[in-house]
């Protein structure tokens, strides 16, 4: 099978002043197949933002190549739906002006009828017409999740697009995102820190470490779909979670500089 | 059925019921009071500044010479309205800051725009800008009236230089409030580089382009006086000097009130346009 989208040996380090450059990205390497659903999972500050943006074309690698459909990323465009944490719905427009922006490509006519069906796919056709100052952020985000696919791209490239959002709502936007994924059989390439949802989501996480970030393990979640909510008390759902936690904590201590500390206090 | 639990999320439309015997809050920091509360209290702090001004002419608290009373001022407006020649200064001058106002922001609102975008731009313009704005405005008087002699042309390049290099860099700090995830969104919708400046960019700017332009329209009449102080035949600054002339402080006055009455109405003209353009400005939760 040949992969959708090829992380191949991204290497990425930023120049600093009156310092020797910081290796943000030492070597990752992953692939997604079409329709696959990829979280990348790791500390804060492990360089997980640092590579999406870089598949968005956002950033440029220092070395490696990402390719999509088998050509090589050179910058943005609309083959790759970005959602990112911070709300990034344009305030001059109401929500449906919001979808329609990413509808260039279709008759000025037929805009209006499908950001209306987007902002349907996310429960929001009631608020077609309000700014978004009027919505609160869960609603803003889905707004965001309607735009991204309006675009009707190749892959959904998110970065903890619920990061902001309190527990609950944020169980509900994981809910729908699978409902819709399930679907539209999308492709999605899932940046997040918190090992449940990434394991409730994703076919495979990519548990990142940190200093420099690395592909510290590939874990496959052979949890059956559709998945339900209750799911999260099952066996196999919480040895996935003390397994990919375990790494989590090995990669923290380490990043943190917390090791000696640890070992004296014990825990 | 996931649509369904979402629409519970959804808060629903209308009033809620009013709690009854509501312990009122006191007044406190940044909250908020009725539009009728605020009018009143606005209202009073006028007629209180009147009755202290009308007390001191009355009493005689000061020489009258200095601070004629309210009546004195209004008797010599009605002189000035009766004659038409109040309607000529005004004309003349509004046509004057129009103009002025005009030339300037037609040139400072793309400048700003390119120099808030591109730092190139901004690094080959701010510095001279940064350093011209320093320079008092009534000083370019003998320079102008070599260049252009004492025709109209050169009261609007005193307003022009009066509020040019202010209103350039207000622009370009306009500019630079655009969160970098908006270009970033921008690009990644498939928008080239001249539709991001102009749809994104741009866009995002407005409202605080027009609050800039309000800001500078409110310059261009303070620079007023100093554009008709040589050379010119009407309008209201020249008419103000005309009067210290003649020690006729009550048209002084006049003239001065007058200035600032149709300042406000351009001001208020300025904040109707902001608001009709820019509903979505209003704070919202
Ligand atoms: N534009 C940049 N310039 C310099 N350093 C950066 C830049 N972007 C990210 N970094 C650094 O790269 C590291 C990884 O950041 P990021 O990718 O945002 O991590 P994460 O998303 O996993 O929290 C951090 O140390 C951050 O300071
Ligand atoms: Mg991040």
């Amino acid at each position: 099978m040949s992969d959708l989208l090829a992380i191949d040996q991204v290497w990425k380090s930023f120049p600093r002043r009156k310092a020797e450059d910081l290796l943000v990205l030492k070597d990752v390497s992953l692939t997604l197949a079409e329709g696959e659903f990829v979280s990348l999972l790791g500390a804060s500050g492990c360089g997980k933002s640092t590579l999406l943006r870089i598949v968005a074309g956002l950033e440029q690698e220092t070395a490696g190549e990402i390719r999509l459909d088998g050509a090589q990323v050179v910058g943005p465009g609309r083959d790759r739906g970005m959602v990112f944490q911070q709300y990034t719905l344009f305030p001059w427009l109401t929500a449906q002006g919001n979808v329609e922006f990413a509808l260039d490509d279709v008759p000025r006519g037929q805009r209006a009828e499908i950001a209306r069906e987007y902002l349907n796919v996310v429960g929001l056709l009631k608020f077609a017409d309000n700014f978004p100052n009027e919505l609160s952020g869960g609603m803003q985000q889905r707004v965001a999740i309607a735009r991204a696919l309006a675009l009707r791209p190749r892959i959904l490239l998110m970065d903890e697009p619920f990061g902001a959002l309190d527990a609950q709502t944020r169980g509900l936007m994981q809910e729908l995102l699978l409902s819709i994924w399930e679907r539209d059989r999308l492709s999605v390439l899932f940046v997040t820190h918190d090992v449940e949802e990434a394991l409730i989501l994703s076919d495979r996480v990519c548990v990142l470490g940190a200093s420099p970030g690395h592909v510290r393990e590939i874990v496959d979640v052979p949890i059956p779909r559709p998945r339900v909510y209750e799911l999260r008390d099952s066996a196999e759902f919480v040895k996935l979670k003390q397994h990919v936690h375990g790494l989590i904590h090995d990669e923290a201590v380490k990043a943190t500089g917390l090791a000696g500390v640890l070992a004296r206090g014990g825990y | 059925m996931i649509v369904a639990t979402f629409q519970a999320e959804n808060p629903s439309v209308g009033a809620a019921p009013q709690a009854r015997g509501q312990r009122r809050r006191k007044a406190g920091i940044f909250s908020p009071i009725p539009r009728k509360h605020y009018a009143l209290t606005a209202g009073i702090a006028l007629v209180v500044l009147l009755a202290v001004w009308w007390a001191a002419s009355a009493f005689k608290l000061v020489n009258p010479l200095f601070l004629p009373g309210p009546g004195e001022v209004w008797k010599s407006f009605r002189l000035w309205t009766s004659d038409n020649t109040l309607w000529l200064d005004t004309r003349d001058s509004v046509t004057r800051i129009m103009l002025g106002f005009l030339v300037s922001s037609l040139v400072a609102v793309p400048v700003g725009i390119l120099m808030g975008t591109y730092k190139r731009t901004e690094a080959a313009i701010e510095p001279i800008v940064g350093f011209i704005r320093y320079m008092p405005a009534v000083a370019f008087i003998p320079l102008t009236l070599i260049w252009f002699g004492t025709t109209e042309t050169q009261k609007i390049v005193i307003l022009f230089i009066g509020v040019f290099f202010q209103e350039v860099l207000l622009v370009m700090d306009n500019v630079k409030t655009v969160p970098k995830q908006f270009v970033e969104m921008a690009y990644t919708l498939g928008l080239r580089q001249p539709a991001v400046l102009w749809r994104v960019v741009v866009r995002y700017s407005l409202p605080g382009i027009v609050d800039t332009l309000r800001i500078c329209m409110g310059w261009a009449w303070t620079y007023l006086v100093v554009a008709e102080l040589v050379g010119a035949q009407t309008g209201l600054g020249f008419r103000i000097q005309t009067a210290q002339r003649y020690l006729d402080t009550p048209l002084i006055l006049a003239g001065i009130i007058w200035i600032g009455i149709l300042g406000l109405a351009f001001d208020y003209g300025f904040k109707l346009i902001y608001v009709k353009a820019f509903p979505y400005m209003k704070r919202g939760r």
